[in-house]
């Protein structure tokens, strides 16, 4: 009952016209940050932060535009993902796995639409929980240590193979391929560089943004470039905005599940959202074994990962907001400006500071309909970016990327290294070879080591403690599980096909 | 028509010269535009650039915004590497540092040395910590380090540097106090965490027994009280909320382990505007303004400028380097 006074109290606060007004001006430009490829919700918040100085902001209102920036650019990124094959950021990655194919099947007005209500969905999950049960989640994710970290990252590799449609071994290579880029960089745990060459620029390893921007936007433009001597790209139609009652309906218990599994990764601090639309997107595949057509334009394979990214989003505030630990790097970010501006979060934040957090929770169901209200119409308007021409649309892309890139370490060094990745995301095309594992084992694998060599660490090198807790074994039984269910499930339908046959 | 459309180049040429001279003009009147902070938003270094940057203007000793760069890498290295090679004489330039660079200068893991920069100041400093948990069997920092020495297999203390980086030898450098033979100092076990505050929710976890690293990050910990201070590496006990907590000094144990934040400039830049740039940060080291900004962030006011920071900074390192060499994690 407590929560409920609490939380009306806090739709006071964010309603004034003040709130109200950063709140739509940041779900606006998050939208727009989000969707263009390199700019993603580290670099608005970022850019935001100095602004929120300028106009001496109070603590709740600037907390209340970067978080909408934050949401925003979740809804912003899936944009590019679907209408042109180019991620807008990390999370959004899964999003091109069948939201490009529908694209291409003239169906990209209906991804659009469904991935804002999933994202919409997604979203309020996270946020209910996070009104919910936020402390009794902050227990929870404090019994995850090293190795049961280890087991959660064993859980989205046992289930990479699933990622795309094609083959499995190459799936593998070329998550072994991102396993080794990860090794780059200075490690963590000796403080030994390893691979780099004596170049200062790889000390902290390879940045998964300039490996994305590279390995999808610049191969995008360079097959692009390939394609233009030989056939002109047909000119996709978008169709309608709304999805039909069917596909909506068909989508419903993906999108449930995958809020719930997003909201698990994004309150693990550490695993983020990333992960979340990654294992949600694995996962329903693997649920639905053949009954889905994952990698050909299923819709349930656009709402997965959507509604499983802006759950992480919102999860992910949980252990920021209550521990004072980022589970990401827009946290992190977040968690800055909140210690500049003399709140320090952590346990007592919510007795202290009860205005500044419910309104920050009030402004986030605020927002997140706003977003819905923005994104639903504005379909139409993306839709333009299709008619765009190509030789209007890829310098603009390519522009854009080195701009982000450019603005992440204000190097040069790194638009070398995107262009590199380019040319190697292009010849992986050429061979068949998917680019997202390379980005997951670029992304995931380092965490996965540090946390093993953490629990070697703890443990004295005894690989016991890696199935010593309850969470583990858990964790390992579900992958097992998850695995085996996908053999005999096919051994099934391959018995039947004789049967019939 | 041709000539036409020359005169149009020509023209356009013209007001893009114009406007390139306009953007590269230096400013003379004033010493500090721009704050490189050699690590990604939300870090220590960042807030140092971003806190100060701000006070700049607040306090009218710049009359633009100071553009804050974050320029990550090697723990400081990229952006050391950048002024060093091209920008040593950009008066107009100040590079957010700390003990934590400093460590990385003394274990030779940046591309030069001392004097490749012009040491500014130290505006304040944070202060290191020894926190178990609040249920944990240690009560006092004696009962630790007697735990520690005798059974060192018997702990696993955790912080946010890695193994030789400036949290572990502050612990270490208590373990030697405590009479820890030398060959045994490596069989503490050391976990590296992203950060103190990670490291303090995996010791309320259970996962780890011990956390070494700073107060300013998990301040909220000890004063919600989930976590138990045996002891603070100052000279002095520390200004309220603070000041109940117990110095290694007064437990006998003669350690301290600041985390100072400061700044260095280019090596190549003039004593006219080295001088000038200290003053600026003394004028800001001043106000109140600055005062309420550092304990509001955990950190403690503390003044090293011009020459008497350049000798400080020259001083620790050779300390840090000569510890790094007794306990092991250098050669």
């Amino acid at each position: 009952m407590d929560i409920l006074a609490y939380l009306a109290q806090g739709f006071v606060v964010a309603t004034e016209p003040q709130h109200l007004m950063l709140a739509l001006i940041g779900c606006a430009l998050g939208t727009l940050i989000g969707a263009l490829p390199g700019l993603g919700p580290v670099n608005g918040v970022a850019l935001m932060i100095p602004l929120t100085f300028n106009f001496s902001l109070s603590p709740t209102a600037a907390l209340i535009l970067l978080v909408s920036i934050y949401y925003g650019c979740m809804y912003g990124g899936r944009i590019s993902s679907i209408l042109l094959n180019i991620p807008g950021d990390e999370p959004a990655m899964m999003t091109t796995l069948d939201g490009y194919p529908m694209a291409l099947k003239g169906r990209g007005g209906e991804a659009l639409g469904l991935s804002g209500v999933a994202s919409f969905v997604g979203a309020t999950v996270a946020t209910i929980g996070l009104t919910l049960f936020a402390p009794l989640l902050v227990g929870f994710a404090i019994r995850f240590g090293p190795a049961e970290y280890f087991a959660l990252f064993m859980l989205a590799f046992a289930t990479i193979g699933g990622v795309t449609s094609g083959s499995l071994s190459k799936s593998f290579v070329a998550a072994c391929l991102g396993l080794l880029l990860g090794t780059v960089g200075i490690d963590a745990v000796s403080s030994v560089p390893r691979f780099t060459f004596g170049w200062f620029e790889i000390y902290d390893g390879i940045d998964f943004i300039v490996a994305l921007v590279g390995l999808f936007a610049i191969s995008e433009c360079l097959v692009f470039l390939e394609d233009i001597r030989h056939s002109n790209k047909p000119t996709m139609k978008l169709g309608s905005a709304i999805p039909g009652m069917r596909t909506a309906w068909r989508c419903v218990p993906t999108i449930t599940r995958s809020s719930f599994v997003g909201f698990i990764a994004g309150v693990l601090p550490g695993a983020g959202a990333a992960l979340g639309s990654f294992l949600s997107y694995t996962l329903e595949k693997r649920w639905l074994g053949r009954r889905g057509d994952f990698g050909n334009g299923d819709p349930r394979g656009v709402a997965a990962p959507e509604a499983g990214n802006n759950a992480a989003a919102g999860g992910a505030l949980i252990p920021m907001l209550s521990l004072g630990i980022p589970g990401s790097g827009t946290t992190a970010i977040l968690l800055a400006l909140l210690l500049s501006m003399n709140i320090t979060p952590g346990p007592l934040l919510f007795q202290q500071q009860p205005e500044m957090v419910w309104g920050l929770v009030a402004a986030l169901f605020i927002g997140n309909l706003m977003l819905l209200v923005l994104n639903i119409p504005l379909v139409g308007l993306f839709a333009r970016v299709l008619r765009a021409p190509g030789w209007f649309l890829m310098p603009m892309v390519v522009m854009v990327a080195f701009v982000g890139v450019y603005s992440l370490s204000n190097s040069a060094f790194d638009l070398y290294m995107m262009l590199g990745f380019g040319v190697l995301g292009y010849v992986l095309r050429k061979l068949e070879i998917p680019t997202v594992p390379v980005v997951l084992g670029l992304l995931l694998g380092g965490q996965m080591e540090y946390n093993l060599r953490r629990a070697m660490a703890i443990s004295g090198g005894d690989w016991d403690i890696l199935w010593n807790s309850g969470i583990s074994v858990g964790i390992y039984a579900f992958a097992i599980t998850l695995i085996s269910a996908g053999l005999v499930y096919g051994w099934l339908v391959r018995q039947r096909r004789i049967n019939a046959g | 028509m041709t000539i036409l459309t020359h005169a149009r180049h020509g023209f356009a040429a013209a007001t893009l010269l114009g406007l390139g001279l306009a953007v590269s003009t230096p400013s003379q009147a004033l010493p500090i535009d721009e704050c490189i902070a050699p690590a990604d938003p939300g870090g220590g270094w960042d807030f140092t650039c971003r806190s100060v940057g701000k006070l700049l203007l607040d306090l009218e000793l710049v009359d633009s915004p100071v553009q804050v760069t974050n320029m990550p890498g090697g723990v400081g290295a990229v952006a050391f590497a950048n002024v060093a090679g091209n920008r040593s004489d950009d008066s107009d330039l100040i590079v957010a540092t700390s003990t934590v660079g400093m460590t990385q200068i003394a274990q030779g893991k940046y591309p030069g040395d001392a004097d490749t920069m012009r040491w500014l100041a130290m505006l304040g400093t944070d202060v290191g910590v020894i926190l178990v948990d609040d249920e944990s069997e240690y009560e006092s920092l004696d009962q630790l380090l007697d735990t520690m020495v005798n059974d060192p297999d018997s702990l696993a203390m955790a912080g946010s540097s890695g193994a030789g980086g400036w949290d572990h030898i502050r612990a270490l450098m208590l373990a030697k106090k405590a009479g820890m033979p030398a060959d045994q100092i490596s069989s503490v076990r050391w976990v590296q965490f992203d950060g103190g505050g990670p490291a303090v929710t995996q010791m309320m976890g259970g996962h780890v027994d011990v956390v070494s690293t700073d107060l300013g990050e998990i301040a909220g910990f000890i004063e919600s009280g989930d976590v138990r201070v045996l002891a603070v590496l100052s000279d002095e006990p520390l200004p309220e909320p603070f000041a109940g907590l117990p110095t290694a000094v007064s437990q006998g144990y003669d350690v301290t382990g600041y985390n100072w934040r400061g700044f260095y400039t280019g090596g190549d830049v003039s004593d006219e505007d080295y001088s000038a740039m200290v003053e600026t940060l003394a004028t800001l080291y001043e106000s109140d303004e600055w005062k309420d900004v550092a304990q509001q962030n955990g950190l403690v006011p503390l003044w090293r400028g011009g020459e008497a920071f350049n000798d400080f900074v020259r001083e620790s390192i050779g300390d840090v380097e000569e510890i790094s060499r007794e306990i092991g994690v250098m050669e």
